[in-house]
């Protein structure tokens, strides 16, 4: 394999450090993404050096504020296919992406009696901010099923998508179970019968190439943590006539034409959905992750982290007593399982004491862990600065785990 | 692994498999829920307690993580047989055992068995897990029965 790994390593910091002790193994990187030095160096410089409010004064060093971080949406925009920089909102994370559209799109467009369809298989995220819109509208949610293995029913799906329905909200790849779901297929579906889609690419987004107009969606969101990012900047990309049609969210400054007791009228977009100061920092160290990941490739990415996904599918399930949750052909690299007699909280403190940072809990997913039988799991998640020896090192300590519960 | 053997003693393992007083009590005078969403952990306390105010028996069922559940079997046995105030200052004897720093020497006294849980002050997200079942204990002698959470 021509990918260095052992350089990419060397990137970032927090790698060469420990935990209770051992080296640390961190295989939590879809809860958030560990980050490389030139992020945290581009951050540091822009405090440093070039900080000022942005969009406001006509002095030099704001100007330059400005312009950095315009040339963030540019290339977020460049890096997800989008056709036009506007499309690119920023804001804190996927969840305040999706609770603006709830909170805008949704109070304009979703009414007593109509339906929004999601898939049982959806974070929180992708729940909650519905269920509340459809509380105030008077709507109703229906929820498609998964198989088994976690892959979606696409026929049962299909089904659920009739005259009422307004919005079609899924998944990229699911969080707790790593299962990539048909993006095109399903949203072409949806868009020949004049129903909306927006599409949660938290997870998806770290992990491979995602052209989001290439996949049609009027909608896509996800986070900049999860990108090797820092936190606090995140992403709603939508159509420019949807977003154009759509009333403003928060509003304040920065999102205003021009203010007056008789009448306010708005910025056009994107300013229109960005009141107020906003994480500037943040965006700037996103946009050198951007670059960063734009360095190695998705590509390359996406081909070393399968890689991880075989040889770690294949070893944990030699592990006796170990089910792997969540087993679809098209996987991103996250293996979510259980342990016979071991509930998944033990195996995160035993593996805790090992050096190794996974996470046990529902995952923000509690109806597909209802779905799948489990009250929790435990979820190791690889990227592209892991390696074999870690994986190895996850199968001795499991290996370990059982015999101490034994 | 020494250190995980500080937290997983094997009072605690045996008790996570072969919890004791684990059993639905149908005649029970008290009852509550503990339930902590962050791992899933779902009790249910049975209580009965006599005209003197004395826990006469005290059983539970669910299902979570060792700990919770060792802690759950082994408080059943500690505070079973005793008075009502008794069991209360138990509650903040094992609270404060918990939850005191990791440094310092524990207090053990009248803890008994529980002394085990001490492993646990390292682990300070597991807490939650070892005080589960007696906060659903508090609450079902306290207010009568509802759920008692940890979050």
């Amino acid at each position: 394999m021509s990918f260095d790994v052992e350089r990419v390593r060397s990137e970032f910091p927090i790698l060469a450090t420990e935990m209770r002790g051992r080296p640390l193994t961190y295989l939590d990187s879809a809860a958030s993404a560990q980050k490389p030095h030139v992020v945290i160096d581009a951050m540091s410089d822009f405090y440093r050096a070039h900080y000022a409010n942005i969009h406001r004064g006509v002095y030099q060093l704001s100007a330059e504020a400005t312009e950095q971080y315009e040339a963030v949406r540019t290339r977020v925009a460049h890096f997800i296919g989008a056709r036009d920089s506007r499309e690119i909102i920023f804001v804190r994370n996927a969840t305040e992406a999706i609770n603006l559209v709830a909170r805008t799109w949704g109070e304009e467009n979703i009414g007593e009696g109509d339906e929004i369809v999601l898939t049982v298989m959806e974070h929180h995220a992708n729940i909650v901010p519905w269920q509340m819109l459809a509380s105030r509208r008077g709507a109703t949610i229906r929820v498609a099923e998964i198989d088994d293995t976690g892959v979606l029913d696409l026929e049962h799906l299909k089904s659920l998508l009739g005259p009422r329905t307004k919005l079609l909200a899924f998944t990229h790849v699911s969080n707790a179970l790593g299962t990539i779901n048909p993006v095109t297929e399903l949203v072409s579906h949806a868009r020949e019968r004049g129903i909306v889609t927006l599409v949660d690419g938290a997870q998806a987004v770290p992990h491979q190439p995602v052209d989001v107009a290439a996949l049609g969606c009027d909608f896509y969101v996800f986070s900049g943590h999860k990108v090797f990012g820092p936190t606090g900047a995140g992403v709603l990309h939508g159509r420019l006539e949807r977003l154009e049609a759509m009333p403003p969210f928060l509003g304040g400054g920065d999102m205003i034409e021009s203010v007056s007791f008789e009448g306010t009228t708005f910025a056009p977009v994107p300013q229109k959905f960005e009141a107020g100061t906003p994480d500037i920092a943040s965006v700037i160290g996103f946009g050198a992750a951007i670059d960063y990941l734009d360095g190695i490739g998705m590509d390359e990415i996406a081909a070393y982290e399968h890689g991880l996904l075989s040889y770690a599918t294949e070893r944990l399930q030699k592990v006796p007593g170990l089910r792997i949750v969540g087993t679809a052909k098209e996987k991103a690299a996250v293996i979510s399982f259980v342990l016979e007699e071991v509930h998944p909280h033990d195996i995160g403190t035993v593996l805790d004491g090992e050096g190794i940072a996974l996470r046990a809990g529902h995952h923000c997913a509690q109806p597909l862990m209802k779905r799948m039988g489990v009250p929790a799991t435990a979820r190791a998640s690889f990227t592209f600065y892991n390696t074999s020896d870690e994986i190895d090192r996850l199968v001795d300590a499991l290996i370990k785990t059982t015999e101490l519960f034994s | 692994m020494d250190d995980l053997r500080e937290l997983y003693q094997e009072t605690i393992l045996g008790h996570n498999k072969k919890p004791r007083n684990f059993r639905v009590m149908e005649d029970a005078s008290h009852e509550a829920d503990g339930h902590n969403p962050l791992c899933g952990d779902e009790f249910t306390l049975y209580a009965r307690v006599d005209t003197d105010g004395v826990l006469e028996d005290v059983t539970f069922r669910g299902s979570g993580c060792a700990i919770s559940k060792a802690s759950a079997s082994l408080m059943t046995e500690h505070v079973k047989g005793k008075r009502l105030c008794e069991v209360h200052a138990d509650f903040d004897r094992f609270h404060e055992l918990v939850t005191s720093p990791p440094g310092e020497e524990p207090k053990l006294d009248g803890l008994g068995k529980l002394a085990v849980f001490a492993g646990v002050r390292e682990y300070p997200m597991r807490v939650k897990c070892a005080t589960l079942a007696w906060h659903a204990l508090r609450a079902a002698l306290e207010e009568g029965g509802k759920t008692a959470k940890t979050e």
